[in-house]
C-alpha cells in the first residue's frame, strides 16, 4: 500500500463516525395504521400450538388458532369455536354446536370432523396436557358438520374447562390428517381458524400476523395487523413500551420493579386482569423424602418464618396476594375459611427448640441447600429471601445455581432439599391443583408432578371424589375439605398468588376481555 | 509448487483443527447436565412420561455416546450441520439468517475500534503530556471499565428516549420490507449505529493505549531519528515513518481479539434485540437445542479463523514487509 493510500484509509476511518453523527434527527415510534405491536420474550421455537404449549408460542398462536371456548374473567364459559353447548343430566354427555360459518385460513370450511380428529386423534399423540384429559372419553363422535358429541367413561367436574386455546387448540384435519405432525410443512405456514393469519417470521426480529378477512365473526377483528417484536433484554423492553416502539406487554416482559413507573405513564393503560384462567401460585417446595422436611413441625416453623406481605410487598412490587393455600382466590372453589401461619419468629423459633435442633457455636442449628430457580431476577429474589427469612431461626441456607435444564432435572428426579415452584391452576383444582398433591402423580423423571412426594389417602380420596362429581355445591364440599387438611400438613410451602401487569397502548380498546387476557385471540380489539 | 504445499498443509491443518473443534464440543455439550425435553416441559409448564420419551427418541438421546458421536462428526465431515427439533428447521438455514446480521455488526464493529483505536492513539501518542493526551486517555480508561450492557443502555437512553435520533433496538423497522434498496440500507445503518459503537468501546479502548504506547516508543528509534537528520519534515516522519509502525502490534492485537469480539456480541445482541448469531447461541444454550449448539460452535470457530486471516491481509497493507517475507 502507498502513503498516500494509507492516509486515505485514516481519513475515511474519521469520516465513518462524523458521517453517522450528521444523520438528521428521526422519530422511530412505528405505529402501524389499525395495527398493534406486541413485545414477545422470548422467540418461540414454532407457532403450532398443538405442537407447543410454551407461554411465547401461546401469545402468538393463540391469534392464528382456536379452540371451542374462552372464559369470562370469573371463568363462565364463553363461546368460541362453539355457539352453544349442552351437558347430560348424569355428566357424561357434552354436546358442542359449532359456529357454522367459520373457515380455515386456506379457505376449506371449519366442521365438527376437524374437532373429533384433534380430540381423539392429533392431541392424543402430541400434547400431554390434553391426553390426560380426552382419554376420559369414551367417544369423540361427529352427529352433524357442526355437532360434536364427547361421552365420557365417568364423569369429569372440570371437562368443560379443556376447550380454553392452549388446552385443546384445533388444527386442520385435511393439512394434518395422516402426516408426520412435527414434520408438516404447514408448521411453516400455521394454519388456523382465528381472526389473524400468518404472513411473516423475521427470526430474531418480529412476527408478522394480518386480519383475517373472512373470519366468522361480523366486522372483527378490529385490527388490521399483529406485529410480535422479539425483545430479549427487559431493559430494552421497558424502553420499547415508553418510546411506543411496542404497544402492549404482558406476562413478564416489563420487571416487576418497572411495572408502576411504566404504568403512570399517560399513554399507557395498566390492567393485572386476563390472568384468571392461568392463576399462578408460587411456592417453597421441600423435598419431603429427606430430613427434617419429612418432619411436619419443622415446615410449620419454616412457615412461621416466611413473611408473605414482604414477599408481596418487596419481592413482586406489590404484583401478588398473600397465598393462603393450595387454590387461589381468583379461580373456583377457593376456600376462605383457613387456618393462617402468621409470621411470627418466636412461634418458629419454639418449635425448633421443642424438635431439639440446639443452636451450635455459629449459632446455627442446621443448613439445609437451596436450588434457586434460575429464570430470572424474581426468582432470585425468592431464594435470597428464603436464607434471609431461615436465618432468623437459626437454619443456614445455602444457595445453589444450576440452568433451567439443571434445574429441570434436579427437580424431577427428586435431587434437591428446597427449591421454588410455580403452577398454573388452569380454571379448575381438578386440572391444576390435584396433579401436585395426590400420590398417584408421584412420578420420577417428570416436571409438574408430586415431586415433593406428599402421600395422603385422605387427600387422594377427596380430589377424585370431587373431579367426578358435577354438582358445584358437592364439588365445593370435598374441596374445602381437601384445602383443610393440605393446611394443616403443609405439602408444599405456600408464598404468593401472582398477578401479571398488562401494558398496552390507551388508544387500544378491548384489548383484555376474558380470563386468558394475552392468551386470547384479539378479535375484539380496536382503536378507540 | 511450494506455494500450492504450502496452502495444503494449511487447509490441512484448518480441517483437523475443526475436527478437534467438533470432538471437544460434541462432548462437553452432552456431559452438562439437564435435558432437552424437561427445558420444554419447564416453559410450558406441562409434561407426562410418554413426551420425554418422545423427545429424547427424537434428539438420538436414547442411543449410547459413541454412536451419538460417531453420527455428529460423519454428518460433520459431510458439511451437514444437522435438524433443529425444537424449531423445525435446518440448522444451517438458522444459521445462514442469523450469519449476515453478525457479520455487520461484527466487522462494523472491528473497523471502528481499530480505526478509532489508531486515530486516537496517534493524536494521544503525538501530544503526550497534553490536556488532550490527558483527556483521550482518561475517556478511553472509562470505557475500557464500562460494563457493555451499561454503556448500551446508556446509549440507547441518550440517543433513542432523550433525543430521539436513533432506534434503541432491532435490525430494521417492521415495515422496512415495503422499502426500497436506498431506504432499506439507511435504516439498517441507523440500526447499526448504537450496538456498533457499543461492541467496539471497549476495544477502541484497549487500542488507543495501545498505539499511544507504540508511538511513543517508535519516536525513539533508530530510523525516526536518521529520518529527522535527513531534514525531513515533522509531518512527514509521523506519517511516513512512524504512524506505519506504530500500528502494526495493534492489528495483530485486533486479530487475536476476534474471538473475544464474538462473545461480546452475545451481550449487545440481547440489549439490542439484535438477530445475530450471538442470541441464537444464548437461545440454544438455555433450551438445550444440541444440534444448534453444536452447528453454532462450529461457524464461530470458522468465522474466529477467517477474522484472523482478514488481520494477516490487512497487516500486508499496513506493513509492506510481511507480504515479502
Amino acid at each position: 500500500m502507498k502513503r498516500r493510500e494509507f492516509n486515505k484509509l485514516l481519513l475515511a476511518g474519521m469520516a465513518v463516525p462524523g458521517m453517522e453523527l450528521l444523520r438528521n434527527g428521526m422519530a422511530y415510534a412505528q405505529t402501524p395504521a389499525g395495527g398493534l405491536i406486541s413485545l414477545l420474550a422470548p422467540e418461540p421455537p414454532m407457532l403450532v400450538l398443538s405442537l407447543n404449549q410454551q407461554q411465547p408460542t401461546i401469545v402468538v398462536g393463540s391469534k392464528m388458532f382456536e379452540s371451542l371456548l374462552d372464559y369470562d374473567f370469573d371463568l363462565t364459559p364463553r363461546p368460541q369455536l362453539a355457539d352453544s353447548w349442552e351437558m347430560s343430566e348424569d355428566g357424561l354427555t357434552y354436546t358442542f354446536h359449532l359456529v357454522k360459518n367459520a373457515k380455515w385460513h386456506d379457505g376449506v370450511p371449519f366442521t365438527a370432523h376437524d374437532v373429533v380428529f384433534n380430540c381423539s386423534v392429533m392431541l392424543m399423540e402430541v400434547h400431554p396436557r390434553a391426553r390426560t384429559i380426552f382419554e376420559r372419553c369414551e367417544s369423540i363422535v361427529a352427529a352433524d358438520d357442526h355437532t360434536v358429541v364427547f361421552k365420557l367413561k365417568e364423569p369429569f367436574g372440570p371437562f368443560i374447562y379443556a376447550f380454553e386455546v392452549d388446552s385443546a387448540p384445533m388444527a386442520p384435519k385435511h393439512i394434518y390428517e395422516g402426516t408426520d405432525y412435527k414434520n408438516n410443512p404447514a408448521n411453516e405456514h400455521p394454519i388456523g381458524t382465528g381472526p389473524f393469519m400468518f404472513k411473516e417470521w423475521a427470526r430474531g426480529s418480529h412476527i408478522h400476523l394480518v386480519a383475517n378477512p373472512d373470519y366468522y365473526r361480523q366486522g372483527k377483528p378490529g385490527l388490521t395487523e399483529i406485529f410480535f417484536r422479539v425483545v430479549p433484554d427487559a431493559a430494552s423492553r421497558s424502553v420499547a413500551m415508553e418510546t411506543g416502539e411496542a404497544q402492549l406487554a404482558g406476562w413478564n416482559d416489563v420487571e416487576n420493579f418497572d411495572v408502576q413507573r411504566l404504568a403512570a405513564m399517560p399513554h399507557l393503560e395498566f390492567t393485572t386482569k386476563g390472568y384468571e384462567f392461568a392463576s399462578p401460585l408460587l411456592w417453597y417446595e421441600c423435598n419431603l423424602r429427606k430430613e427434617p422436611f419429612n418432619d411436619l413441625r419443622f415446615r410449620k416453623a419454616m412457615m412461621h418464618l416466611l413473611d408473605r406481605d414482604f414477599a408481596v410487598e418487596r419481592i413482586m412490587f406489590g404484583l401478588a396476594a398473600p397465598a393462603t393455600g393450595p387454590i387461589a382466590s381468583t379461580t373456583k372453589f377457593f376456600e376462605p375459611d383457613l387456618p393462617r401461619y402468621e409470621f411470627s419468629v418466636e412461634k418458629a423459633n419454639a418449635i425448633l427448640d421443642e424438635m431439639g435442633l440446639k443452636k451450635g457455636a455459629d449459632g446455627n442449628r442446621l443448613t439445609i441447600r437451596f436450588l434457586v430457580v434460575p429464570a430470572g431476577e424474581m426468582w432470585t429474589r425468592f431464594a435470597e429471601y428464603f436464607r434471609q427469612a431461615m436465618a432468623a431461626g437459626g437454619i443456614e441456607v445455602v444457595l445453589e445455581t444450576t440452568d433451567i435444564a439443571g434445574w429441570g432435572q434436579s427437580i424431577a428426579n427428586w435431587d434437591y432439599e428446597v427449591s421454588n415452584n410455580m403452577l398454573y391452576q388452569l380454571g379448575d383444582p381438578a386440572i391444576g391443583v390435584a396433579r401436585s398433591y395426590i400420590s398417584s402423580n408421584i412420578r420420577k423423571g417428570i416436571l409438574f408432578t408430586n415431586t415433593q412426594g406428599y402421600q395422603n389417602a385422605e387427600v387422594d380420596r377427596l380430589f377424585a371424589e370431587a373431579a367426578v362429581q358435577t354438582s358445584e355445591a358437592a364439588r365445593q364440599e370435598l374441596y374445602s375439605k381437601v384445602q383443610r387438611i393440605l393446611v394443616e400438613e403443609l405439602p408444599v410451602l405456600w408464598m404468593t398468588e401472582q398477578r401479571y401487569a398488562t401494558l398496552h397502548d390507551k388508544r387500544i380498546v378491548d384489548l383484555i376481555v376474558s380470563a386468558t387476557g394475552v392468551n386470547s385471540n384479539f378479535a375484539s380489539a380496536r382503536y378507540a | 509448487m511450494r506455494l500450492l504445499r504450502r496452502l495444503l498443509a494449511r487447509v490441512a491443518g484448518i480441517a483437523f483443527s475443526i475436527f478437534v473443534i467438533a470432538t471437544i464440543n460434541f462432548t462437553l455439550v452432552h456431559s452438562a447436565p439437564g435435558d432437552p425435553a424437561l427445558v420444554i416441559a419447564g416453559q410450558s409448564g406441562a409434561t407426562d412420561a410418554k413426551f420425554i420419551e418422545q423427545v429424547r427418541a427424537e434428539y438420538g438421546l436414547d442411543k449410547p455416546f459413541m454412536i451419538q458421536l460417531g453420527t455428529y462428526l460423519g454428518k460433520v465431515a459431510r458439511m451437514d450441520l444437522g435438524y433443529s427439533h425444537r424449531q423445525r428447521r435446518q440448522v444451517s438455514d438458522l444459521i445462514l439468517e442469523r450469519l449476515g446480521p453478525t457479520l455487520l455488526l461484527m466487522l462494523s464493529a472491528f473497523f471502528l475500534s481499530l480505526v478509532g483505536g489508531v486515530v486516537f492513539g496517534a493524536l494521544s501518542g503525538r501530544r503526550q503530556g497534553t490536556w488532550a493526551d490527558l483527556a483521550i486517555s482518561l475517556v478511553s480508561l472509562l470505557l475500557y471499565a464500562t460494563p457493555v450492557f451499561w454503556l448500551g443502555l446508556m446509549l440507547v437512553l441518550v440517543f433513542s428516549i432523550q433525543l430521539e435520533w436513533l432506534p434503541a433496538f432491532g435490525y430494521a423497522n417492521i415495515h422496512a420490507a415495503g422499502y426500497g434498496a436506498f431506504e432499506y440500507a439507511r435504516d439498517v445503518a441507523s440500526h447499526l449505529i448504537l450496538p456498533a459503537i457499543t461492541l467496539s468501546a471497549i476495544y477502541m479502548a484497549v487500542y488507543t493505549r495501545l498505539m499511544r504506547s507504540s508511538l511513543i516508543e517508535v519516536a525513539h528509534e533508530d530510523h525516526v531519528r536518521t529520518a529527522r537528520a535527513k531534514g525531513l519534515t515533522e509531518a512527514a516522519i509521523r506519517r511516513r515513518h512512524m504512524l506505519r509502525n506504530a500500528a502494526v502490534p495493534v492489528v495483530t492485537f485486533a486479530g487475536l481479539q476476534a474471538g473475544a469480539l464474538i462473545g461480546g456480541s452475545v451481550v449487545v445482541e440481547t440489549v439490542f434485540a439484535w438477530p445475530g448469531l450471538g442470541r441464537l447461541i444464548f437461545d440454544a444454550v438455555t433450551a438445550r437445542d444440541y444440534p444448534v449448539l453444536l452447528g453454532l460452535f462450529l461457524v464461530t470457530s470458522m468465522l474466529v479463523i477467517a477474522v484472523n486471516l482478514l488481520t494477516d491481509l490487512i497487516h500486508r497493507l499496513v506493513d509492506p514487509r510481511v507480504a515479502v517475507r
